[in-house]
């Protein structure tokens, strides 16, 4: 960005709760779909997956179909998730290394993987895993996943704290991946990622098309229609 | 045949200052502490380390780094709930660190273990992470090229097994085991329980023998993320806890 944004109107008078955007992100995964969940906030789209539909959620260290946390006190640490967070099995689990677990991965066997970001460019980079230099550098499994995985979503605010765009025309931060991201699940809208355009396929039906344009850091296409971003109170 | 292995202690004498040693487990699921704890009581340093973190706590690969016995750790995410040892010592220069990509953290150690000196990967293109590895174009695609990891050992923890070293695990703490033992020179697991040959299905073998050195056999091995909930750490060759920790 070659401005500063900062001034804009960033509406968060009317913005969804990360609650909301993982519902909305759990309607697009389909009944026998198999899903990564990025640690923390992606974690909660497991809770609002559709009726009817299951997925079978993968993750890194080496279980596919895991489930709810047991109950306090009935925690196995050999049985955890990425997040190192203790999980049950659902009847049809299976194990196995790592090295299997990340050919799933890159293997192009994943349906979904859905990550959290702090900056996506409108050719599908994303920067999700360190924001400079300082501190301890950590990437985990972030790097991979977002290569392989049939589709790559993103979920998070539209914009940061303090107001900057997170959708931008050019990642500033660390790179994680290289044109990998379709979809883009924000507070605000639903925007597809395709021929290095954000278009948008839904937004909220209290802001304008020119409001949801002021906070996002490159232009937005519109290709059909522009659906309301429709959730229940959550 | 017989590759059991008496005691902790003699499953970890041969590693000297400045090995490179593999050592299993992710977080605390799959870790095999008390042989770290072994290790630990050996106190050789200059070591280098591979393990998808970097230690949590006091206990552990955080207590080998407290011991000042880590030089270098080859890891994805060095991360964790009290990541302190770890941290302390990367801000002051004391230790260095390889972050490598989880998936081909796994990859360059299953290459080391099955002759493959390189491979290319998707994974980290266009990232810092790439930053002078050879890029290659296959079918339209840009791809990174890694290379092999290999150890003079590796420390793993199986679930059970027998004289001749074959090994299975244990739900999600099989991870990055099976692995390892294939890239080492000398491979070394504890096991919960130890079987006569054949006790093990030959259809339930994860790890077969050749892949394994030796074996000895821990009978209630702790855990790592309850050793942590309990405030406790490893040191002088105890379980201390409270004060300190």
């Amino acid at each position: 960005m070659t401005t500063d944004t900062l001034a804009l109107n960033t509406r968060d008078d009317i913005k969804l709760s990360n609650a909301q955007i993982a519902w909305r992100a759990a309607q697009d995964i389909a009944d026998g779909a198999y899903v990564n969940l990025g640690i923390g906030f992606p974690e909660m789209v497991a809770r609002y997956q559709p009726p009817g539909r299951q997925a079978v959620f993968h993750t890194e260290n080496g279980v596919l179909d895991f489930g709810e946390p047991p109950a306090a006190g009935e925690e196995d640490w050999d049985l955890i998730n990425a997040g190192k967070k203790a999980v049950t099995l659902k009847p049809g689990a299976a194990f196995f290394h790592h090295a299997d677990s990340f050919a799933m991965v890159r293997g192009g066997h994943l349906d979904v993987a859905i990550l959290g970001a702090y900056q996506v460019a409108e050719n599908g980079d994303l920067a999700n895993w360190r924001v400079g230099s300082k501190g301890v550098p950590a990437v985990g499994g972030a790097m991979d996943l977002v290569h392989g995985a049939k589709q790559v979503f993103v979920i998070t605010e539209h914009v940061t704290k303090d107001g900057k765009p997170k959708l931008v025309d050019t990642c500033t931060f660390p790179l994680t991946g290289v044109g990998c991201i379709t979809r883009v699940y924000t507070s605000h809208a639903v925007i597809d990622i395709a021929d290095g355009r954000f278009v948008v396929r839904e937004k909220l039906a209290a802001m304008s098309l020119e409001e949801l344009q002021a906070m996002t850091g490159a232009p937005l296409h519109v290709n059909g229609t522009i659906t309301d971003l429709v959730v229940p109170t959550l | 045949m017989d590759k059991t292995v008496r005691s902790l202690a003699d499953a970890v004498c041969e590693i000297d200052d400045g090995a490179v040693v593999m050592i299993g487990g992710f977080g605390g699921s799959g870790a095999p502490i008390e042989l770290i704890h072994a290790l630990i009581d050996k106190r050789p340093t200059g070591l280098t380390v591979i393990n998808n973190n970097a230690g949590n706590g006091r206990i552990g690969i955080a207590a080998m780094i407290d011991a000042g016995m880590v030089a270098k750790m080859i890891c994805s995410f060095p991360r964790s709930s009290d990541p302190r040892a770890f941290t302390d010592r990367y801000l002051a220069g004391k230790i260095e660190l390889e972050l490598v990509p989880q998936g081909t953290l796994a990859e360059r150690i299953r290459a080391g273990g099955a002759g493959i000196p390189a491979f290319y990967t998707p994974t980290a293109y266009g990232t810092e992470l790439a930053e002078g590895k050879p890029i290659a174009e296959f079918d339209g695609r840009h791809y990174v090229q890694e290379r092999w990891l290999k150890a003079d050992f590796a420390l793993v923890k199986a679930e059970l097994g027998d004289s001749h070293g074959n090994l299975t695990y244990r739900k999600a703490g099989r991870n990055f085991n099976p692995l390892m033992c294939m890239a080492a020179r000398r491979t070394f697991a504890q096991v919960s329980r130890i079987v006569e040959p054949g006790m093990i299905d030959p259809e339930q073998v994860i790890t077969p023998g050749i892949f394994v050195n030796g074996v000895v056999e821990v009978t209630a091995p702790a855990q790592e993320e309850e050793l942590i909930r309990a405030g406790r750490f490893y040191e002088g060759g105890i379980y201390a806890e409270g004060a300190n920790a």
